[in-house]
């Protein structure tokens, strides 16, 4: 066998990692009763769908996509959801905390935790419970956050959703363990081995559609501390002294609530720039979620059943 | 970042990695010392771990944070200042993407250790040049070797605590050659750092002059990676059956699964384990196009000429190259269940895409880590003890020798009452 065909087969780390992926997502598919798939439209959600789509060509999707909906996401989000769905043939289901919205749950008057509580994790415990699910695949990644690092990629959860991180099973080479109890289920992670830079060059390398918001353009935006947080009609009577919107050429490195959200200043206004520009930055991607912040706020939350 | 320099990002190929050793020999510190060098870590998150208040926006130098605050993500572990479970890691050079994961030195965190190793194909054993060769390192290595990982970097740490002594570090060196020999072990590398100041792993420094060896970094940028499994027989574990039975496609059948080894290209004769029954490759099949030929560790789908029985668990296999077949299989065993394990015990063993029920026929030997001397009288194999085992299978299973091929010749053992995973099992 020459030098060169030897070379021509080695996969790039991109495609090593979508092969690890796609072995996931079917392992899943055959060894659980009843999986979903979590749907929260940013861009690892259309990694991840993407991915599910390749892992069943020609077929379509065997489960279906659940989308835990605050009510609070931007409304581009909610346009480009409804739109790709369609597009590509997926079957959405949207689930709210309807008794949390009722009572006026924001993270203004109740705080940014109670507020994740009450509509992120008890909205999707509540969601899962109702359909029935045994598996629900999710887009974390392992570097995104310490405590992520250390989870596994099938992460047993008990019958009230809990993760417990001292305990987890075993995880040996690509043998992944699917056997639970009644009432017990798993959060399947299957791009826990991506990194950020990888999720950008895939998204530009298969052309993934992603929500405008994630490109740089001249936004109406207040500047908060050390935020850029987008300003809404709506929000005029929630400035503070001395905040004046003005036009900022930014965009968002990670999607998650309007109100909880910051932008970053920036002139990628395509793939490539985005790219380049997660190359060079020196900050975190999740530095812009305020949910994060706090010592073990992510373990903490994780342990309680958020995904 | 150019143009030019994108495409050399998704032209990199992985390397997966594992750090193993005793409690307390550095290997968080080394994990935040490669982060922190190579840039892997983001300012925000060093800020996070940053040793005194006051540096709110530069961290200057590694030394100005706790470098294992940055990969202990556990409360209890900073809590308890130990390493619980494997926290999995992210850094690329302009050569090379890595995946490391940082395994728990203690004993009773092993099996975390098995998880960490198990998809390695390098390992860096740290030792602390204080201790010198712990039993933790004996074991590890061990089980590293049983894993068949195949690059073994020896890292001496904590030199500046011996104050750079040669002497220190190549008697080290020679009791891990000697270890390493008595079980065939062939890819030895040692070398000497210090991961807090950073000697030696990412840059020389200039206190270890009389090692002449590449670095820490560069050894990393320099291994083989993926070995030679597309030189290996063709084996393809089917994972599910595609039939969509759509409008467009209501005949339509195809077997989904990632090739283990080999390749496999249109027009190759093969035949499906256990039905015998033989067929010739109409399509690959993938989301992208068909393709003409395609190789492990690729994720598709093939399409057959004939209509033949072929379902979840079954091996394809090109004709003539058939893998071995058996209702009993010999096995060397790393327990990692609470409960040990017994001679006629059931359990179940998952075996690529296949899971049977399973009964300890014998407990063969038990390995003692320190002499590597087999127990021959053992009448179980309490958790993180390693032996040889037989397993008499309801079933039998398609399979290869461990060290032929990783992915045919593992499995794990499930615990039939708790659902837990037991057992890591390598063929022999």
């Amino acid at each position: 066998m020459s030098e060169r065909e030897i070379s021509e087969h080695k996969l790039t780390q991109l495609k090593a990692l979508e092969a690890e992926s796609i072995h996931i997502i079917r392992e899943v598919v055959a060894e659980f009763r009843n999986p979903v798939m979590l749907y929260s439209v940013g861009k690892d959600s259309s990694v991840l769908l993407h991915l599910a789509r390749k892992a069943f060509y020609p077929a379509p999707l065997p489960f279906p996509l659940l989308h835990v909906d605050t009510g609070f996401k931007f409304k581009e989000m909610y346009q480009f959801r409804d739109d790709y769905c369609k597009e590509v043939g997926a079957d959405l289901i949207v689930r709210k905390n309807e008794d949390a919205i009722a009572k006026g749950m924001n993270p203004k008057d109740h705080g940014v935790a109670r507020c994740c509580g009450a509509l992120k994790t008890q909205g999707l415990l509540d969601a899962l419970e109702e359909g029935e699910y045994d598996a629900a695949f999710g887009g974390a990644r392992r570097d995104e956050e310490r405590s992520r690092a250390k989870e596994r990629v099938f992460s047993m959860r008990d019958e009230f959703g809990q993760w417990d991180p001292k305990n987890q099973r075993p995880e040996l080479w690509s043998l992944y363990n699917g056997r639970i109890h009644e009432g017990e289920s798993v959060r399947v992670f299957p791009i826990s081995n991506w990194t950020e830079m990888d999720v950008w060059l895939y998204i530009r390398e298969e052309k993934i559609p992603i929500v405008p918001l994630y490109f740089a353009k001249e936004r109406l935006m207040v500047e908060r501390k050390n935020l850029l947080i987008p300003y809404y009609e709506e929000m005029k009577d929630q400035l503070l002294e001395g905040e004046e919107p003005k036009m900022v050429m930014s965009r968002f490195r990670t999607l998650g609530c309007s109100p909880c959200t910051g932008a970053v200043r920036s002139d990628a206004t395509n793939m490539d720039e985005i790219v380049i520009e997660a190359a060079a930055a020196r900050r975190s991607e999740r530095e812009t979620r305020i949910i994060d912040h706090g010592s073990n706020s992510m373990e903490d939350k994780k342990k309680e059943g958020y995904f | 970042m150019t143009e030019l320099n994108i495409k050399m990002t998704e032209e990199i190929e992985l390397l997966r990695l594992v750090t193993v050793g005793s409690v307390d020999d550095g290997k968080s510190t080394l994990i935040g010392r490669l982060l922190v060098d190579t840039k892997g870590a983001f300012e925000d998150q060093l800020l996070a771990v940053r040793k005194k208040k006051g540096q709110e926006h530069h961290i200057a130098s590694a030394s100005e944070i706790d470098l294992a605050m940055l990969t202990d993500g556990l409360s209890a572990e900073r809590e308890q200042g130990i390493t619980i479970d494997v926290a999995y890691r992210y850094f690329a050079t302009p050569k090379r993407k890595f995946i490391m994961a940082d395994c728990p030195g203690h004993e009773q965190y092993t099996r975390n250790m098995v998880t960490g190793a198990s998809t390695a194909s390098a390992a860096i054993i740290l030792i602390d040049a204080r201790n010198g060769v712990m039993p933790q390192t004996k074991r590890h290595t061990h089980i590293l070797a049983l894993l068949n990982i195949t690059h073994l970097i020896v890292a001496v740490n904590k030199m500046d605590l011996v104050g750079f002594d040669q002497a220190i570090y190549e008697n080290i060196r020679e009791e891990m050659q000697a270890y390493c020999d008595k079980q065939g072990v062939k890819n030895l590398i040692c070398l000497p750092m210090s991961a807090l100041d950073g000697d030696m792993v990412a840059v020389r420094g200039d206190n270890l002059n009389w090692y002449e060896g590449k670095t820490l970094l560069e050894t990393l940028e320099t291994l083989s990676t993926l070995g030679d499994i597309d030189s290996l027989p063709f084996r393809m574990p089917v994972q599910l059956v595609n039939r969509p039975q759509t409008v467009d496609l209501p005949d339509y059948r195809g077997f989904m699964g990632t090739i283990a080894s080999g390749t496999v290209k249109v027009g190759d004769k093969i035949v499906s384990v256990p039905s015998g029954n033989s067929s010739t490759v109409k399509e690959i099949v993938t989301f992208d196009g068909n393709l003409d030929e395609a190789f492990a560790p690729q994720s598709v789908t093939l399409t057959l000429n004939d209509e033949i029985d072929v379902s979840r668990g079954d091996m394809l296999t090109h004709v003539g190259d058939k893998a071995m077949d058996a209702k009993e299989l010999t096995a060397n065993v790393c327990w990692i269940g609470d409960e040990p394990l017994t001679e006629r015990q059931k359990y179940i063993v998952k075996h690529t895409t296949n899971s049977v029920k399973a009964m300890v026929a014998s407990i063969d030997f038990k390995t003692d880590i320190h002499t590597l001397d087999h127990q021959q009288d053992a009448d179980e194999l309490a958790m993180n003890e390693i032996g040889q085992i037989t397993l008499k299978l309801m079933k039998p299973l398609h399979y290869d020798r461990y060290v032929d091929n990783r992915i045919t010749g593992s499995f794990i053992m499930i615990d039939t009452f708790t659902n837990n995973t037991v057992g890591a099992g390598m063929i022999v």
